[in-house]
């Protein structure tokens, strides 16, 4: 079990509040994602709950139970850290196996349920080395084998795959939402990184300055962001936003459009502008426009390879039924 | 030209270095040197270097008069005991420094490290009151408190900096593992700190040794450690420099070879956090 519920928590260092009151409910099994730019208190929302921090003023629920003033030794939640934050001293196998230790198990169990979790993250080989012998993948599921094994009511993962590197970081991505699919156990996962967000949670908490922006499922923000900051955070390239004379005839203060509802066309179209960056993927092509008089860069995304050079002039035109459209608050508009 | 340069700028470097170096160990050489004297040769002007009549005799004499065993057991107790007490009061301090500050540790830090800037005397009188009170004169219980209070802020200024250099997160991540603080600095925190521990002890156990202000004053003869042993030989009316000087060997000498051993390790601890 590992329902988790935050009931008006805040969090203040000193004179500066991190956190207003903010209330949420972690269903048990759920992925939950937090995602928000640098210094927005997703790390620091985490801790609260990890039981790192002392919330200043609220309740911290797990499962029915105030854990408020549970030190975290005893919350019964495993953290996987950015640094993974491996005893350097010990080999993997007492690495893995210090939660069970801890908790006073008996040997002969503390060995099954190291090797298991080693067979299942591939470490069997390396159950004797010191992390300083790894490569940082392997630390990696060091530090996820020593959540494991203990069995514990939530798993944290504090932005646990920003020192890898790119291939490695999808693979890894990959094996996490494995293991959830595996465990059906309630994992709350931080991470600045959108992409991370939008492709494993069950549900993302967009968060900035401390504020939760929306709650929803990667889909629910993608298609109806509440507000701009949600429209600009979730999706990759960014939602084009445009104001102004264009955003009044749709009775809005801001539209939105996403790079993938545009087409482009050589010869007509709603907009018009002059190719600036193309970036070819390949599977799609990213063209970044400048002088459509609507914004500074309306970037656009299309399937496949088009052939657009730089410095061509290029029509778009954008699909109404998709488009977003904002208040004046920045609030969005049904 | 430029290596040339630079290989006459290591040579210079490398003498100067030798003769600081040779400088700094002059006395305890001279000491050395005078202890296989005769008394004449010890004060003969002008002085003798190395062609003397090397002779023992000097050693035999000073084990003859005072029990050289005895004050060596002294030492050993008060150097290691005031080393391992300080200790067991040095980690937690400094663990808390290091890891739960507050916004008065820096203050408290400092505080810490002002009282070694009291000139020792200043609080003789009173602490010798304390230990007549106490019943405290005199003995290897009353030394060993003293001499662990008076390094104590080293030592924790010492652990706390080895401390600062250990990431928090894996401390904490000891805490999700369900480890209480105990356990936390015991099975965690100790054994990736044990270099800095050890540094920190050879220093302190170095000082102790060496201290003379307190092992003189607040000893006679039962608690009197090698300090007070070197002391008896310095009397007002004798010249006994050779003699002297045999005790002094005698005094530094466990400690000189502990040090020549474990060189590196001190000195990687007294520069930790400065070269990184």
């Amino acid at each position: 079990m590992g329902r988790i519920v935050l009931d008006k928590v805040t969090k203040s260092f000193g004179d500066v509040t991190v956190i207003p009151p903010l209330d949420l409910t972690i269903e048990d099994g759920e992925f939950t994602v937090f995602v928000g730019p640098s210094g927005c208190g997703k790390s620091t929302l985490l801790r609260l709950i990890a039981g790192l921090e002392d919330v200043s003023s609220g309740a911290i629920l797990i499962d029915g139970q105030d854990a408020t003033s549970i030190p975290p030794a005893k919350r019964g939640l495993a953290m996987v850290f950015q640094s993974y934050a491996l005893y350097p001293h010990m080999t993997v196998r007492k690495n893995i196996a210090f939660p069970l230790r801890m908790a006073g198990m008996d040997k002969a169990e503390q060995n099954r349920r190291v090797e298991q979790a080693a067979d299942v993250l591939n470490l069997t080989a390396y159950l004797d080395r010191r992390p300083g012998q790894l490569s940082g993948g392997q630390r990696q599921r060091v530090a996820i084998g020593r959540a494991i094994v203990r069995e514990p009511s939530a798993f944290l993962f504090d932005e646990p795959l920003s020192n890898l590197d790119a291939a490695l970081r999808v693979g890894m991505r990959l094996e996490i939402s494995e293991m959830h699919n595996r465990l059906q156990t309630t994992m709350i996962y931080v991470t600045h990184d959108q992409v991370e967000a939008m492709t494993m949670a069950d549900k993302i908490v967009v968060l900035h300055a401390g504020h939760i922006e929306q709650v929803g499922s990667p889909l629910d923000l993608y298609r109806a962001p509440k507000n701009l900051f949600v429209a600009g955070f979730i999706g990759s390239p960014k939602m084009n936003l445009i104001e102004g004379d264009e955003a009044r005839k749709h009775d809005a203060h801001t539209i939105g459009i996403r790079p993938e509802h545009l087409s482009v066309s050589s010869s007509e179209g709603t907009w018009s502008g002059v190719v600036g960056v193309a970036e070819h993927l390949g599977s799609d092509t990213f063209f970044h426009v400048h002088d459509t008089g609507l914004a500074e860069t309306i970037t656009v995304r299309v399937d496949g390879e088009i052939s657009f050079k730089h410095g061509d002039r290029i029509y778009l035109t954008p699909r109404n039924d998709v488009m977003h459209r904002f208040d004046k608050a920045g609030d969005r508009l049904p | 030209m430029a290596r040339s340069v630079t290989t006459q700028r290591k040579t210079l470097n490398t003498v100067i270095a030798w003769g600081i170096g040779l400088l700094i160990f002059f006395p305890i050489l001279w000491t050395i040197l005078t202890s296989f004297k005769t008394e004449a040769q010890a004060i003969a002007d002008p002085p003798v270097w190395f062609f003397f009549d090397w002779t023992l005799e000097n050693y035999r004499v000073v084990q003859e008069r005072s029990n050289y065993s005895r004050f060596l057991w002294n030492s050993v107790i008060i150097a290691g005991g005031s080393t391992l007490l300080g200790m067991m009061v040095a980690i937690p301090a400094a663990w808390s420094m290091a890891f739960v500050p507050s916004t008065q540790t820096k203050n408290i830090l400092l505080w810490m490290l002002s009282t070694k800037m009291l000139p020792a005397v200043g609080v003789l009188y009173p602490i010798y009151l304390i230990f007549i009170q106490l019943g405290l004169l005199d003995s290897r219980i009353g030394l060993t408190l003293v001499l662990m209070l008076i390094n104590l802020p080293i030592m924790v200024w010492m652990l706390y900096t080895y401390f600062k250099e250990i990431p928090g997160e894996i401390l904490e991540a000891a805490r999700m593992d369900g480890a209480g603080l105990r356990q936390e600095i015991l099975y965690v925190l100790t054994p990736m700190a044990i270099p800095g521990i050890a540094s920190t002890m050879l220093l302190n156990i170095i000082l102790a040794w060496n201290e003379a202000f307190w092992t003189l004053n607040l000893t006679a003869a039962r608690a009197a450690p090698l300090t007070a042993f070197i002391a008896s030989y310095s009397s007002p009316e004798g010249l006994f420099y050779a003699k002297l000087s045999a005790a002094s060997t005698m005094a530094i000498a466990p400690i000189l070879i502990i040090g020549w051993f474990s060189q590196k390790q001190l000195v990687r601890g007294l520069t930790f956090g400065a070269v990184k």
